[in-house]
């Protein structure tokens, strides 16, 4: 679990950390908006300026963000490569069978790579500096105007913080399970497919049994506690739309207009 | 061969923000056929040692050896298995580990990984579940109707299974009633003395310590604190009070009295014979004066 960077939490006090998780997650989604409007260099400088701004803001190392891009790394390289071969237009310098490399493909592929790091840098540090049960309360703030078509928000954010809360303890039990199966001789991730296919029933049953057993204490001491679905539930933790909200959001919305001003 | 750390640091999660260093200059051994016990405040890093006897952790710098195999950081993680079957590792709620149909499978579940024909390791399940105390008709039952305490029964059989010379138990009776629980030191020591295993044993039952084990590791912040007989280290009162460590409830009577003006020349007392013994001769006719 220890490349797991993408979609963790690091406890901390910037400019960004104090932020409503709601305007945290306005933002991302403007931002990326904003990227697939960007079409040249200047543009994208922009996208970019704005995002290390972020970066600043947040006060995490660029350096960790990066290792956030490992596990995509592959879908990265992969859509790349599609756009070197396939990209079509403009001169062309080699050239195989249906495969080749021209010049718009690669300036549209350089493109792409720019676009994905950047979505996956900003949504990186929306989720470093936002605890998840601050991203569920976002969720269910933002989703309140569904209410009217009878949408079950509350239930769906109970679900979402439920979920979220409970990822790092299942991946902690899975961490274990492996561990005393490994103990008694089980090989995870090596052998031929059929043998690994068969490494997963040790590992997946009693995962499994143990989430239902918990699943099952959980909605006993929601019960005990007297939950109710659907009443109009007060929070224990209020979001409050800060000053430092409106400013961010003023520079984004500000970035925006100049984008619409410098692209082609 | 016996276990040996030699200069052995680890850290989890190294080069992230979240790393933290759990094991720092460990230098140990492990005699053959001793009885261990690791003792420690939570957090000091007992269950990571032992992680790395078995190589499920490998040293961030350092050598660990056992029975001559050699675990240094860049040890490769193939052909560990020999290794693993020697070293058998009971887990803290080892019942989380059980997923065959049958109870007799899972037992023979190990085994099979270490190479065990079917026949040989079926004949262990059916040894191994009277040795642990339960019944062999439970064989065929599933493992999920069992109770709490029959489960992690089946699981420490299915550890035996394999045949490990050293049996590493961290936490066996956690969350067990009294009676659970002197049943799974009885069989633990049963193994050290019938079946002369090393044992090793992390617990936070001071009692237990005192009374199974020949040598105490004490870890504290992730270092090794102090090594020692139980006699030696239940001795240093105001020293465990420092590394946050409880006395044997007899260890802990016997040093209330001392401060009271008792005296107990041979050291603290461990357990209640010997308690008993020093008391008596205290309170014998001339002495009860001088005491009340
Ligand atoms: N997977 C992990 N990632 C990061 N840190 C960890 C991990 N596992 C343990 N630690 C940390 O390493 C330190 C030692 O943990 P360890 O589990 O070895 O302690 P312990 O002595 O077994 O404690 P306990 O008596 O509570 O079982 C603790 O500070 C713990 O927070
Ligand atoms: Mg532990």
């Amino acid at each position: 679990m220890d490349k797991f960077i993408f979609g963790r939490y690091i406890p901390g006090d910037s400019w960004v950390h104090r932020m409503d998780p709601r305007s945290k997650m306005l933002l991302s989604f403007f931002f990326i908006f904003m990227i697939f409007f960007a079409n040249n260099l200047l543009s994208y400088g922009l996208v970019f300026v704005v995002l290390f701004l972020a970066i600043m803001m947040a006060r995490v190392s660029v350096g960790f963000l990066l290792k956030g891009l490992k596990p995509l790394l592959w879908l990265m390289v992969f859509t790349v490569l599609i756009q070197v071969f396939f990209g079509a237009g403009g001169e062309v310098y080699w050239s195989w069978w249906t495969l080749q490399i021209t010049h718009d493909g690669l300036i549209s592929a350089a493109f792409i790579l720019l676009r994905f790091l950047a979505i996956i840098m900003m949504s990186t540090i929306l989720t470093l500096t936002t605890k998840p049960l601050q991203i569920a309360d976002g969720v269910e703030s933002l989703l309140k105007p569904l209410k009217v078509i009878h949408f079950p928000v509350e239930t769906l954010a109970l679900m979402l913080s439920l979920a979220l809360r409970f990822v790092p303890t299942l991946m902690d039990e899975a961490q274990k399970i492996m561990d005393a199966q490994r103990a008694r001789g089980v090989d995870f991730g090596s052998g031929g497919i059929k043998q690994q296919v068969k490494t997963v029933v040790p590992l997946l049953i009693p995962l499994f049994m143990n989430a239902f057993n918990r699943a099952e204490d959980i909605a006993t001491a929601m019960d005990a506690r007297g939950y109710r679905d659907g009443k109009n539930r007060t929070k224990y933790r209020e979001l409050i739309w800060q000053r430092r909200d409106t400013i961010s959001s003023l520079i984004f919305v500000l970035s925006g207009i100049i984008l619409f001003l410098i692209r082609n | 061969m016996p276990i040996t750390f030699e200069k052995v640091d680890y850290s989890y999660q190294p080069n992230t923000p979240f790393e933290h260093q759990a094991l720092q200059d460990i230098n140990l051994t492990i005699a053959d056929n001793s009885f261990t016990a690791l003792i420690g405040h939570t957090g000091s890093g007992k269950s990571t040692l032992i992680q790395q006897m078995n190589a499920l952790l490998k040293p961030s710098s350092g050598v660990v050896r056992v029975n001559n195999r050699e675990i240094r950081p860049d040890t490769n993680n193939k052909d560990l298995k020999p290794l693993r079957k020697q070293v058998g590792m009971v887990f803290q709620f080892p019942e989380n580990q059980l997923f065959e149909e049958t109870v007799k499978k899972d037992i023979m579940f190990g085994p099979l990984n270490f190479g065990m024909s079917e026949a040989e390791a079926e004949e262990e399940a059916i040894r191994l579940i009277t040795e642990v105390g339960l019944d062999e008709s439970l064989l065929e039952r599933s493992p999920f109707e069992l109770s709490g305490g029959q489960m992690r029964r089946v699981a420490i059989a299915g550890v035996l299974a394999s045949k490990p010379d050293i049996l590493i138990l961290d936490e066996p009776t956690s969350g067990l009633d009294p009676k659970g629980r002197q049943q799974i030191m009885d069989l633990v020591a049963h193994l050290h003395e019938n079946e002369h295993k090393t044992i090793i044993l992390v617990t936070h039952q001071m009692e237990d310590v005192t009374k199974y084990a020949d040598r105490v590791i004490v870890m504290d912040g992730g270092r090794v604190a102090k090594t020692g007989t139980p006699k030696e280290i239940f001795n240093d009162v105001d020293w465990l009070k420092t590394h946050h460590l409880d006395l044997p409830k007899t260890t802990q009577f016997a040093a209330t009295l001392q401060a009271q003006g008792f005296q107990f020349p041979e050291g603290l007392p461990l357990d209640e014979m010997a308690l008993a013994q020093a008391i008596s001769q205290q309170i014998s006719p001339k002495g009860a004066s001088d005491h009340g």
